[in-house]
């Protein structure tokens, strides 16, 4: 030990040209990934702010456009649509998505041989998004050609909406498919948290005569509340990215319902080639995003509670 | 106590069903001809089998190939993901260097940007390049992963630093000691990010919906989402006998390790505590 002390002591004493050799074996070390980073994400993301506020379809001159794609679309009442579909979609799959997990993880946190559900709820996680928007356009096709719209009519009478066809219903149909596919991460990612919790902090408010809904709000809550605050930023920032089961399950272009903010972004850079209006689109997105995880976290300062 | 617990076993076993059914649906599905479909959408069984289905999804396109194509741009990608971002990762959590916490933070920041706000920039720096169809587009640019090395950051400094100073004073470099010593102390980080890099590249679509064309090219989820276009909404039993060519595979290789990857996924969503 006392060898170990001496050599800290030794680092921290160490000469210029050590600390120098330091200097480069960071460099070394971090170099790929920081090049990575550079060329393929600020870079781009600096491309996209210059072309957001140019006219330019890939071929020809780029011209100055100051706001007006920004204006463009704002007054677009197609992006419009697109916006409120996206809020809608997190609005539908963040508070019922994490709820259900919620509630599927102390269910789990409470039964003995919980590997077998762990199992059952996680296999959509590993499945490929195009392969489960297909296997969901089966079940919820209209025209008496779904399993679910047949069934509600011949057993119970019920005419049933076109889940996918009908620009009302479309957002409801992404969100139970995105719940489905998302809910055992979520689940895992609570049944760890709950596993956090020291089983006497519970017994002791067992004997202190709280009773299950009193140990839920006071005891199991607050001590998951980090969790479920991380779960919930991932939660809100990857539906507002959410973009194959869209694309697969139905194509915007049939039906307005379920344009999101990506699908604008991707019709108008790769169907219309506006590279320009693409990329205040994808801008209007990012600020979206950090607007939304900003108050999140100015929120967490009086819900999430933190020991020590 | 007996009651509750069997209540609760009911309630899960229903929800787990309502998780499997879609799966089930789709190889009973996938053994359906049209006819039987349009008559009849909610009969179980599949009558007659229409074991032709499969043959004939296999045959329509390439679908051997695409498999190959997406496990190799995944073991590619997983492999340069561990390197670097171990690297990374080593550097921020072992080597003092000026302006090493302003960088991190700016590694944190990128992490926030999401891919389809740089894409349309990223595709024409790909296509000047030369990378457009092309599976270098689908490879190099994964390399950049902020969360991969904030991951590894975590276990690395898990490690006690006593194991590498000693490696120090007996004449170990900055390589040997990363290599020799802090790698194979943080073989789960690895093994989670590894697993969560492949499900990541095996599944994804936008990427390769936009910079591949060439059908040879295509990976998975891109080939299988071109065949659904192409035969258009009506003949479910081919379109799922390929979704079920595409999803069972990984599925087994889920089942196999399944422990492993869902410890891994849980872990790394609480932030590698």
């Amino acid at each position: 030990m006392a060898v170990l002390t001496r050599a800290r002591a030794h680092a921290a004493r160490a000469p210029e040209r050590v600390r120098n050799r330091d200097g480069l074996w960071a460099a070394f070390f971090l170099a790929p990934q920081v090049a990575a980073l550079t060329v393929f994400l600020v870079a781009p993301l600096g491309f996209a702010v210059v072309l957001a506020f140019m006219h330019w379809d890939g071929l020809g001159q780029k011209q100055w456009a100051g706001f007006s794609n920004f204006a463009a679309q704002l007054s677009d009442p197609e992006f419009g649509r697109a916006v409120w579909n996206t809020v809608k979609l997190a609005l539908l799959t963040v508070p019922f998505g994490l709820g259900l997990a919620l509630l599927i993880a102390i269910a789990l946190n409470s039964v003995k041989g919980s590997g077998f559900y762990r199992v059952l709820y996680f296999l959509p996680v590993v499945t490929s998004s195009v392969a489960v928007a297909l296997m969901w356009q089966v079940i919820l096709a209209g025209n008496d050609n779904g399993v679910l719209n047949t069934s509600l009519h011949r057993w119970f009478g019920i005419n049933a909406p076109d889940w996918l066809g009908d620009p009302g219903w479309v957002v409801v149909a992404i969100a139970v498919v995105t719940i489905w596919s998302s809910l055992g991460l979520n689940v895992v990612i609570f049944l760890a948290g709950l596993q956090t919790i020291p089983p006497q902090v519970v017994e002791a408010a067992r004997m202190d005569g709280a009773g299950p809904v009193r140990i839920f709000r006071s005891v199991t809550l607050p001590l998951l509340s980090p969790t479920i605050f991380f779960s919930t930023v991932v939660a809100v920032i990857s539906s507002f990215q959410a973009f194959d089961q869209i694309y697969v399950l139905v194509d915007p272009q049939d039906n307005d319902g379920a344009r999101t903010i990506v699908y604008q972004v991707y019709e108008l850079g790769f169907r219309d080639f506006q590279f320009g209006m693409s990329s205040a689109a994808a801008l209007i997105l990012l600020v979206l995003t950090l607007l939304v995880t900003l108050v999140q976290f100015a929120a967490q300062k009086r819900l999430v509670h933190y020991d020590s | 106590m007996r009651p509750r617990q069997l209540a609760l076993h009911a309630a899960l076993t229903a929800g787990g069903l309502a998780m499997l059914f879609p799966f089930v649906w789709m190889l009973l599905t996938s053994f359906k001809g049209v006819r039987q479909m349009l008559n009849d959408p909610i009969s179980w069984l599949p009558a007659p089998w229409r074991w032709e289905n499969y043959p004939d999804a296999l045959g329509a396109m390439p679908f051997g190939t695409a498999y190959w194509n997406s496990f190799y741009i995944a073991a590619l990608n997983v492999t340069l993901t561990l390197l670097t971002s171990a690297m990374a990762a080593y550097a921020f959590a072992r080597i003092r260097f000026r302006g090493s916490g302003v960088l991190f933070v700016v590694f944190l920041a990128t992490q926030m940007v999401p891919s389809q706000v740089t894409v349309v920039p990223l595709y024409l720096m790909l296509a000047k390049f030369g990378w457009i169809d092309s599976h270098l587009s689908l490879i190099v640019p994964t390399i950049a992963n902020p969360f991969a090395v904030f991951l590894l950051r975590q276990f690395i400094r898990a490690v006690p630093v006593e194991l590498e100073e000693a490696a120090r004073i007996d004449g170990a470099g900055r390589w040997r000691c990363f290599w020799s010593v802090v790698l194979p102390n943080i073989r789960p980080g690895l093994g989670a990010l590894g697993i969560i890099a492949f499900l990541a590249s095996w599944n994804s679509f936008f990427f390769p919906l936009i910079f591949l064309n060439s059908p040879e090219l295509a990976t998975v989820p891109l080939l299988l989402s071109q065949f659904a276009d192409e035969r258009g909404a009506v003949d479910y039993g081919v379109i799922l006998a390929a979704s079920a060519i595409a999803v069972v595979p990984t599925l087994i290789a889920f089942l196999i390790g399944q422990r492993r990857i869902i410890n891994s996924m849980a872990a790394s969503g609480l932030g590698g505590r």
